[in-house]
């Protein structure tokens, strides 16, 4: 007996019993939908949230003054002036692990044009900023390293602040802005980013050398944080080894040796990366949760398909009979349940991946959650149904293979 | 129609024996039968139930095997052949027709045809569908050749039977109660085929219990509790064409 007749055969029988078919694959068809549909949301919120890391800047890695600890004592990481500018020169000028670096140093008051006025912060840095937070200049441009060096009284804009002042739509290059009491000229413009993923609105800001913050608004030497770029995200751990280094030998922080112990770090360095890390791990927590119930339902597809099967083997002991008589082998009527097991779970795993996309777009289209559909869930999901389907199709289909010819013909 | 030049033995049966264990007690179906068919023999084999004519049939088929003694059927040795050995055997040597038809439910009179030869890996689709059509054609079926199983008549359905039986031009056709099911008019309608098959150089081999139809075959074997009663040749063989033609006509509604 060749394949292709047995699939004729197996094909005849499906086709012969249309609901029957249908019902079997309905539970394997749920099942695969459903795991295509929680995989895809599990995935699809993962990548969203590493999207919005990645967003706050990619390999980013920020320095803030101060450990976490002090004597017992947690400290306001504002009271902190361990970290000067020495420390981002030293940094900017030894290191090889990043491609950008900029101080921080921020102050919040209100700017007011015209009889137009908003409250909003003010971030000394300088123009790695936009390498570092990914952001572009829409209109006018960066202030640059002259003005840096001069602390000139320029500033650029976020879209938030600069619909606010300027609600007119007219362009707010060359215009003269005052933040508190201080004139600021407007050198460009950012491009929006919109909200992060915590509801901040990452336009709501204004951006200004630092050193005009420093000594103009602030009046200090210290720096509130420095945040910096490595080179690969893969890089970030040397980088932050590298700082490390450069920041315990400028602060003259003791190793370790045989009679004490090292001095603790006096500043604090976090990278993007350990969030991510953290981030991940949650959402594959979820991935994998909503994946193993909807796994539950494919198993009991699974069975579904073992049930009908079986209770089909019995319905049709007449018919195996006179197949056996006119010369099916044993193998022949064991195939023949197989394959029809494996056309029902693979043609139902089929509809199952069309239909858990679906499944998937329509919650992304209702509920408005991110989704994104993996090639290896579609992948994996088939493969397990039709796992499944033969391997609940096993028992009914030896069942069948060994029947009697005598007894099995003369069944009614 | 029976002549003494010496033919070709389809079957030949040696002491066969079968025994069943039925709880503690052995039955024994079959006590010691032996004969030899030749070709194109049509041989009624009778016997009230309980006279081991199943088993007979069973072993004559393949379907079994006897416990001792041996069946040789067209030159094989049947009684050591493996349970998949035996169907490829059947599937090549062997056409069998049921009291009730046993066609698949919801299929072409074609396709029921071309079961037998779905298990035949060395004929081709195409071949299949030719020799189906062949097969039907010679039972009088060649207009009904797409007609379901439900939407057939009783003989109909066993000529389709019968079909199958020979589309793989076996050494034997055996049928079992082949007429059992069927009004007296089909039931002579069927042996009128029989004796054409027979005619035609078939070896034909028909268990029944109704012993009017041995009028119409060559030989006539009775087996009464597992052993052969009698062993006869039929001198003088009826027509079952002039028997049905002195039925009365069907009542016309």
């Amino acid at each position: 007996m060749n394949t292709t007749n047995l699939f004729k055969i197996a094909l005849k029988a499906i086709a012969s019993n249309k609901l029957r078919s249908f019902l079997t694959a309905l539970g394997i068809i749920i099942g695969v939908a459903s795991v295509i549909a929680m995989l895809a949301i599990g995935q699809g919120s993962k990548r969203s949230i590493r999207k919005q890391i990645s967003e706050m800047g990619s390999n980013m890695i920020m320095i803030h003054p101060g450990a976490d600890m002090r004597g017992g004592v947690r400290k306001d990481a504002d009271e902190m002036q361990t970290l000067k500018l020495e420390d981002y020169e030293n940094i900017r000028d030894e290191a090889k692990y990043l491609v950008a670096i900029s101080p921080s140093v921020n102050s919040g008051g209100q700017f007011i044009y015209g009889n137009n006025n908003t409250p909003s912060s003010i971030y000394g840095v300088n123009e790695d900023y936009l390498t570092i937070q990914q952001r572009k200049i829409e209109d006018g441009e960066f202030f640059t390293e002259q003005d840096i060096k001069t602390a000139a009284k320029v500033c650029v804009l976020g879209k938030t602040v600069a619909n606010n002042l300027f609600p007119d739509g007219s362009s707010p290059i060359g215009r003269v802005v005052r933040f508190n009491s201080i004139p600021f000229r407007v050198t460009g413009v950012l491009r929006s980013k919109g909200y992060n993923s915590w509801g901040m609105d990452q336009d709501d800001i204004v951006l200004a050398p630092y050193t005009t913050v420093m000594k103009r608004i602030l009046a200090v030497t210290y720096l509130q944080g420095i945040n910096c770029s490595a080179i690969t995200e893969s890089a970030t751990d040397m980088a932050i080894e590298e700082i490390t280094a450069i920041l315990r030998k400028n602060h003259k922080l003791k190793e370790e040796t045989e009679s004490m112990e090292a001095d603790a770090d006096d500043f604090t360095i976090r990278s993007q990366e350990e969030i991510s890390t953290m981030m991940n791990s949650t959402m594959d927590l979820l991935t994998i949760l909503l994946g193993s119930v909807a796994g539950i339902s494919l198993i009991v597809g699974g069975i579904g398909i073992m049930n009908i099967m079986y209770v089909s083997v019995t319905e049709r002991t007449k018919e195996i009979g006179l197949r056996m008589s006119v010369g099916a082998r044993g193998i022949d009527i064991l195939s023949q349940f197989l394959i029809e097991a494996a056309i029902l779970s693979i043609a139902g795993g089929i509809i199952g991946v069309i239909l858990g996309i679906g499944v998937a777009y329509a919650i992304n289209f209702a509920a408005n959650m991110p989704i994104l559909i993996q090639w290896w869930s579609i992948a994996m999901s088939f493969g397990v149904c039709t796992f499944i389907g033969i391997f609940f199709g096993w028992y009914p289909a030896k069942k069948a293979a060994n029947m009697d010819p005598i007894e099995a013909i003369r069944y009614e | 129609m029976e002549n003494h030049l010496p033919k070709k033995i389809v079957i030949e049966l040696q002491n066969v024996k079968r025994k069943f264990i039925v709880g503690n007690e052995v039955v024994h179906a079959l006590r010691n039968v032996s004969f030899k068919i030749c070709e194109g023999e049509f041989v009624t084999i009778m016997g009230t139930s309980g006279s081991g004519k199943s088993t007979l049939l069973n072993q004559l088929g393949c379907l079994d095997t006897p416990t001792s003694g041996e069946y040789i059927l067209d030159g094989i040795s049947v009684r050591t052949m493996k349970r998949s050995e035996r169907a490829v055997l059947r599937n090549r040597k062997i056409g069998f027709v049921f009291q009730n038809y046993n066609l698949l439910p919801k299929t072409t009179a074609v396709e029921n045809v071309e079961l037998p030869l779905m298990y035949n890996p060395s004929i081709s689709a195409k071949e299949r569908k030719e020799r189906a059509i062949r097969s039907l054609e010679m039972v009088g079926l060649g207009n009904r050749l797409y007609h379901k199983s439900n939407q057939m008549s009783g003989g109909q359905m066993q000529r389709v039977a019968i079909a199958r039986a020979l589309v793989n031009d076996p050494a034997v056709l055996l049928a079992d109660e082949a007429t059992g099911n069927l009004d007296t008019r089909t039931s002579f309608e069927i042996l009128v085929l029989f004796q054409k098959l027979h005619s035609m150089g078939r070896t034909i081999i028909f268990v029944t219990h109704n012993p009017e139809i041995a009028q119409y075959s060559s030989r006539n074997i009775t087996l009464r509790d597992g052993l052969i009663r009698e062993d006869k040749h039929n001198v003088n063989i009826l027509s079952a064409t002039e028997a049905l033609s002195q039925l009365p006509l069907p009542l016309e509604d």
